[in-house]
């Protein structure tokens, strides 16, 4: 049943998206692959749409799957999934253990986790940014693809060596955008 | 105004001005529930930022849910978190109507190409971020590489393994890294 599926495949993404957003999208990616919800495309879109949109990321993507897959009622319950390990855990914290983090076991856990979370992501980064310069149906590499990748981090990456707040998330998104509708488009 | 509307209210404004996600949302927090409503004190968001980043989920959703429980206790920590997360649910439930129809335009499905690669240069970038307020110590650069080996291994060679077992086996091998240290008696903490 798709309301499960989707119920127990959001509480694992909230129960272990250690380190915010970014840290969430290769758990998501995991969900949304093993059922067929979403293809590596589809998922990249919506990561973009998700940080052009207000609001925690992870609810975005949340609620953009279960309302694809299961109408109103399906984005009510991916989005409640998602939220409620966080909501209960710091409940619990504040209720029972304020003191739970000083733990030196709960520190010996954290200590492997942190490295592990960010690990994940480098590598699902690395994977996309891989899919994207490669042309799936004919097997070859894509050197539009390529070429705009570099530019696009030197000048997300040089932005901050010019002014300290450099340029922004969305500000790379529609400096995408206007680039592909020129490249592609013409 | 009853405190668990106001808290409504509020976590719903900050749910509605922040781009970005979890970090952007962390000074947004700060300003208003710190400077101007006198909610927390800034030790207390502190405390809660790192709280936060070691707990799972969004971390809007953790800082919310700390104020509202301790401004209303139960209801106003329901209250809280359901506010920061209405605007994105309506928001994204709009878009989620049309979003497909809309990428059939030629031009916009133009313009999500050159999106993709963007996408895929900020996941790149929150590692890096994250890499750089890492303790490096040579049991975290290991258990990093690992990893993400591990990560890119199961990628390419399609396998079916979930990145929640690789994370489990990187708690246990730092536990048991624990177990040791403290067994030699070399010092307890991590």
């Amino acid at each position: 049943m798709i309301y499960l599926d989707l119920l127990i495949g959001f509480l694992k993404v909230g129960l272990f998206s250690f380190g915010g957003a970014y840290a969430a999208i290769p758990l998501i990616r995991d969900v949304v692959l093993a059922h067929g919800w979403l293809d590596d495309e589809m998922l990249s879109y919506m990561i973009a749409v998700s940080e052009s949109t207000p609001g925690p990321i992870m609810v975005n993507l949340a609620t953009y799957v279960g309302s694809n897959k299961g109408g109103l009622l399906g984005a009510v319950v991916a989005t409640t999934a998602v939220m409620l390990p966080a909501f209960l855990i710091i409940l619990l914290i504040m209720v029972l253990a304020r003191s739970l983090f000083e733990n030196s076991f709960v520190q010996a856990i954290l200590r492997g986790l942190k490295p592990c979370v960010i690990g994940v992501i480098l590598a699902t980064g690395v994977y996309m940014i891989l899919g994207n310069c490669h042309v799936k149906t004919e097997n070859r590499v894509d050197n539009t693809a390529i070429i705009m990748t570099c530019g696009f981090a030197a000048v997300y990456f040089g932005a901050r060596k010019v002014s300290k707040k450099g340029l922004s998330p969305i500000g790379l998104i529609c400096l995408a955008a206007v680039v592909g509708v020129a490249v592609y488009g013409i | 105004m009853p405190i668990f509307m106001e808290l409504f209210l509020t976590f719903a404004k900050i749910g509605l001005f922040t781009f970005g996600g979890g970090y952007a949302m962390l000074s947004m927090i700060e300003n208003i529930c710190v400077e101007q409503k006198k909610w927390i004190t800034h030790d207390e968001m502190m405390n809660i930022t790192v709280i936060a980043e070691s707990t799972p989920g969004p971390i809007a959703i953790n800082c919310a849910t700390y104020v509202g429980y301790k401004k209303g206790k139960l209801s106003g920590a329901f209250f809280a978190t359901l506010g920061v997360a209405i605007p994105s649910f309506i928001i994204i439930f709009s878009i989620s109507m049309f979003l497909e129809g809309f990428l059939e335009i030629a031009w916009i499905a133009h313009a999500f190409r050159g999106i993709r690669i963007a996408v895929g240069i900020l996941i790149l970038d929150a590692a890096i971020k994250m890499m750089k307020k890492m303790k490096k110590k040579p049991l975290q650069i290991g258990t990093l590489l690992a990893s993400f080996v591990g990560i890119m291994l199961i990628n390419v060679l399609k396998l079916h393994i979930s990145s929640i077992a690789v994370m489990l086996v990187a708690v246990l091998v730092s536990v048991v890294f624990f177990l040791v240290e403290k067994g030699h008696g070399k010092e307890s903490k991590p």
